[in-house]
Formats: C-alpha cells, structure tokens, sequence
C-alpha cells in the first residue's frame, strides 16, 4: 500500500466526513504529572492492572497496553539542554547557559498514533477495528472477539489483549454478564486509545487534552495542529534547544504520517518509539503473489512424487 | 564529559527506553504453533489424496483423506480456544478482507474443512459418488492456499524476524506440509501403498532445509535469534528430527513398516518443532528492542526515511523508495 497521507475508509463518509483531527503533544512543555493517564482512565473506565514501582525514574505504566492509552515516559540523561555554541574566552564549555553537563529530564505523553495507514486496522479479521468519520482509528468493543492479531501488527506496540484474572486483589471482578466460556478472565478482547470518540461526537475534546495543565497535549483539526508544529519547532530551534524534532507529521513517511504526532527533544528510540516505522500490510501485495507461486509449486511437487511408476 | 549515557547505566546508552520492547509480543499461545502444523497438514494432505486417486493408488488417497479431514476438524477448534472470545468466532466471517490474512485464512480454513470432511464422511459411508469426488477437488483447490498462506499470516505482523522473513515464509511453511502429509501417510500405510508419500516427504525435508538456510541469510543479523533461546533449541530438533527421520524412511521405509513408522513419526515431530522455531523466534524477536531500532536506522541510513522532521528541514521530506 503507498502512503497518500489520507486514511482510506475516511473519504467514504462522503456528507457524514468530519475534519481529521488528532493529537499534537509537545513534549517540550510536558512536565510529567500523568493528570493524561488519569483522565483518561477515568473517562474512559479503564480497569488498573496492577500497581508496581518500576526503579525506571517516575515512570510506573512502563508501557501503553490494553490498560494504559496514555502513558508518560521518563527519561533521565546527561545531555545539554541547549545545543552548545562556541565558548567565547571566560565562558563555560556550553557557551555560558550553564546547562553543559546537567541532568536533562525528558517526559513525553505517548499515545496510539491514529495512523493514516493504520495496520491495526488493515489485519482485523472480524472488521472491529474502524476508520472513524473524524479519521481515526477505533476498536468495536461489541465486535472484537480477540484474536490478538492487531498486537503484533502495530508498528508502535500500542494494542494488547485485557486479560485480567477475576480473583486478582483489587481487580473488578467477574461480571455477571460476560459468558462462561471467558473462565477466569474478565475480558479477552483488544483494547487502545479512541481519541475520546463519544466526546468527538459530543462535540468535546479527549479528556487528556482536556486534562493537561500545560497544553503539552493539543487537540485540533490535523492541518492545524501541523501548522502549530512547524511555528513551535522553528522558534525551539531559535532558541538552541538540544534535539527538538517532530515525530511523525510528516505524511511521507512510513505509515502516511500519524492523527497523533509528537515534538520530541531526542530521538525516537530514547522515548521506546521506533525511527522508522511502516505500516506492516505495506506489502501484503507482493506477500499473496509471493504465496500464491508456493502454493501452485506445492501442488506440482506432490504431483512429481508420483511419477515414475505406480504405487 | 558523558554526553550520551543515562543515570541508570540503563536505558538511553543503548538508545532504548530502559531496554523495554518496541512492539509487542504477540499474544498469540500454543494453538496457534500447533494450528500451524495441523492446517498445514490438512492443506496438503487434500492435495495428496487426490493426486494418489488420479494415479489408481486407493488406499493412500483413503489415508491422506481420512488424515486431512482429521487435521482439517482439528485446526478450527484450536483457533477459536485461541480467541479472547471464543463464542465471536463467527465475526471473522462477517467480512472478506484481503488485507487481513486471518480474514482471508478463517474463509480458507472454511472451505478446506467443510470440503474435506464432506469426503471422508461420504467415504466412510460409501456413498454420494459424484458429491464426494466435488468435495474432495474443493478439498484440493483449498488445500494449497491453506498450507502456505499461514507464512503470510506471520508475515504481515511488526514482528522483525516474520516480516523480514516474508519471502520466504510460505514456501518453508508449505514444505514443511507437504513433509508432515507424506510422513503422515507413511505412518498409516503398509511401506509398499506409501511410494509417493514416501518421496514427497524425503524431498520436502531437503527443500525445507534449503528454505530455512535462504532466510537466515536473508535475515542476517536478526537471523540470530534461530540460534538463541527456546527458538534455537527447537531449531536444532526440527533439523535433527526430520533430517534423520527423512533418511530412515528414504533408506529403511521402503520394506520395513517399523522404520517406516518411526521415519514418519520422526518427520512429523520434526516439523512440529520447526513450527514452534518459528513462533518463539517471533516472540523472541519482538521483545528485544534493538531487532526492532537497529534495522529501521539501517534502513534508514540507506533510503533517507524515517518519520522524524528535524528543524530546517522541508516538509514532505521523507520519500519512501522501498
């Protein structure tokens, strides 16, 4: 699949289309107070899976899953904040801003990324996952019936099955109404971030934009939001700041650019994203074609086991 | 001065965040390695069956039918236990979508099954001619695609070691069938009804082993984790297994049943443990953060794509050329 930087299934709304609109979290104003994970937890009824104390700075969600859609990294460096200049005779080695051998602390609010060529969405086999008429991508909770294909599909680890073990200290419990067959697991279906879309439909922001005390997360139409990020980039590059880039607004890249894109201060990689991701189902042309000459080879071979002689 | 390393001594010196994966591990459980080599079976073993009744050789194309159909009953059953919600099975068909190769393996799997299970149950009755013989070519058109298409399935995941073995993938998934059809066969039928099955599965672990040789190449780097862990260990049994099990039955198979049995036993055990490689080379793969970085900045560093914007640069920047 060639990236257009439009999501298909979302110019098929045709009167009912609404503006694309995602996540812009800029990273550099972030300051780490998770008030995202919380409001999003609440709104959105998301269970706790359990309460650790990782070692891994302020960091306790470790990850984004079935249970954390918003999930507050940490990264503790010894890195200048500033992009050092040319000392001048009498200054520090960092051209005087005093930061060249500090402690950089680095928190980034991450996300599902709404991918304009989601392959959560391209692998689904039941049709759960969906291009929303706002662009982005959402799980059917009444039509997913966990197969975990979309976790290994996502470029980014963003999905994972809920399965929670009902007799666990603190859980909710085994619902009543859920089906025997699920044992003693509370869910088995997949679940991620939805961009708030019963709030969309309202007409309000997700409930982490709504919730951020610093506007490190913003919410908008896409073609705004990018805009903003190219005034925000420019005027932290003025300023000398040491790794400031965008992740992900760019709809060249490998997955048609994200509804969900980032300012970071470092690369990719520092924050557990990856440098270059592409949308998995890519090349699933070439893989059928590619399928479809072993299998007739397969047939020729079993018909080749039979030649010379009967029986 | 240290510029690059973390407090920790953890995390972002090895430019990952404390060493945690980039995607996730699939959440997938041993159904599915297991459905692997069932749906493989039954794929070639329709083929198999027909071909042996085209060529006069009842009792083979009885055998293959009888253990395709069984492999074919059993492949089902195996993925809706791996589901989250088993009683949704049926939301895989409520759509047909090319894209999803479980989507399009669920209807796969549909069409094989019902086929052959029609046949063997007309054969166990002895009747409907003609609806049987129709059965068992639909067997024979769903068979192939059934045995190979599960490479695909793997394939078209994040998973580093899958994806980049995607060319490979069917065609070693589609040997180790047709090694698992033939050793099957062999071990149901007296040495001398077994010639073509014999063959078919001696020439498929010879071709599988080629395959397998391609992709670790092919692989470099990431090729590794077929030597490491659990996938290693099933790497070397699925090799030693079908290997000497492919040689007894090409050397004593033809006149012993005993070493026939046991050849084919062997062979089907071997290729159990090539599917179980596979699937835990996936996992292992997935887990380790720098088989998912270390080739995107290769690749990178080779194309000029990534999905970053540093300041200055243009928007539009990154062309995808691969």
């Amino acid at each position: 699949m060639q990236p257009t930087g439009v999501p298909a299934g979302w110019e098929a709304y045709g009167d009912e289309k609404q503006e694309r609109v995602g996540f812009f979290t800029d990273t550099s104003v972030c300051i780490g107070c998770k008030a995202c994970e919380v409001a999003c937890k609440e709104w959105n009824l998301v269970p706790e899976d359990g309460l650790v104390w990782t070692g891994e700075s302020y960091d306790n969600t470790s990850t984004l899953g079935a249970n954390s859609w918003r999930h507050v990294a940490f990264v503790e460096q010894r890195k200048p904040l500033h992009v050092p200049s040319e000392p001048e005779p009498g200054q520090t080695e960092d051209g005087g801003r005093g930061d060249g051998d500090a402690l950089r602390w680095l928190m980034s609010s991450d996300v599902c990324k709404h991918c304009t060529h989601a392959a959560c969405l391209d692998v689904c086999p039941t049709g759960s996952l969906f291009r929303t008429e706002f662009g982005t991508v959402v799980v059917q909770e009444d039509i997913c019936n966990g197969c975990g294909y979309c976790v290994p599909a996502c470029p980014f680890g963003v999905l994972d099955k809920r399965d929670i073990a009902s007799d666990r200290p603190g859980s909710m419990g085994h619902k009543p109404d859920l089906p025997a067959s699920l044992g003693t697991k509370e869910d088995g279906r997949v679940w991620k971030c939805t961009l708030c879309y019963d709030r969309l439909k309202g007409g309000h922001e997700p409930a982490c934009a709504k919730a951020c005390p610093t506007k490190s997360i913003q919410f908008g139409p896409l073609d705004e939001l990018r805009e903003r990020a190219d005034a925000r980039l420019a005027k932290l590059s003025d300023e000398g700041w040491n790794g400031a880039q965008l992740y992900g607004r760019d709809p060249g890249d490998g997955v048609g650019g994200f509804g969900a894109f980032f300012l970071l201060l470092d690369d990719p990689e520092v924050y557990g994203l990856p440098p270059d991701p592409v949308v998995t189902t890519k090349h699933v042309g070439a893989m059928w074609e590619n399928m479809a000459t072993a299998a007739a080879v397969l047939v020729v071979g079993v018909a080749a086991a039979f030649l010379g002689g009967r029986g | 001065m240290n510029t690059e390393g973390s407090i920790s001594g953890r995390g972002t010196e090895m430019r990952s965040y404390y060493g945690r994966p980039v995607i996730k591990e699939p959440v997938w459980t041993w159904e599915i390695p297991t459905y692997l080599f069932t749906g493989g079976l039954a794929g070639t073993s329709s083929v198999l069956s027909l071909a042996a009744k085209l060529h006069g050789n009842e009792k083979l194309s009885r055998t293959a039918l009888y253990v395709g159909a069984v492999a074919d009953a059993v492949s089902p059953a195996l993925l809706v236990s791996d589901l989250g919600r088993p009683e949704r099975f049926h939301h895989m068909l409520r759509v047909f979508k090319v894209t999803s190769p479980m989507n399009v393996g669920a209807w796969v799997l549909l069409g094989s099954g019902g086929a052959s299970s029609t046949a063997a149950v007309l054969e166990l009755l002895g009747r409907l001619k003609p609806v049987k013989l129709a059965a068992e070519v639909a067997a024979c058109f769903f068979g192939p695609p059934l045995a190979t298409y599960t490479g695909v399935l793997l394939a078209d995941t994040a998973v580093p070691v899958w994806h980049e073995g995607r060319q490979e993938l069917p065609w070693l998934f589609g040997a180790s069938a047709a090694a698992t059809a033939g050793a099957a066969a062999c071990v149901f039928l007296d040495p001398a009804d077994a010639r073509p099955a014999r063959r078919l599965a001696a020439a498929a672990v010879a071709v599988e082993g080629t395959v397998m040789h391609a992709m670790e190449l092919r692989l470099g780097e990431l090729g590794e984790v077929y030597h490491q862990g659990q996938a290693g260990k099933l790497s070397w049994a699925a090799k030693g297994l079908a290997g000497a099990g492919a040689a007894l039955l090409a050397r004593r198979g033809r006149r012993r049943r005993g070493a026939a049995l046991l050849g084919g036993a062997m062979i089907c055990a071997g290729e159990m443990c090539l599917r179980w490689a596979v699937f835990k080379a996936g996992f292992q793969s997935a887990r380790d953060p720098k088989y998912t970085v270390g080739p995107q900045r290769e690749r990178a560093a080779r194309n000029g794509t990534r999905a970053t914007t540093k300041p200055g640069e243009p928007a539009g920047h990154a062309s995808r050329g691969t």
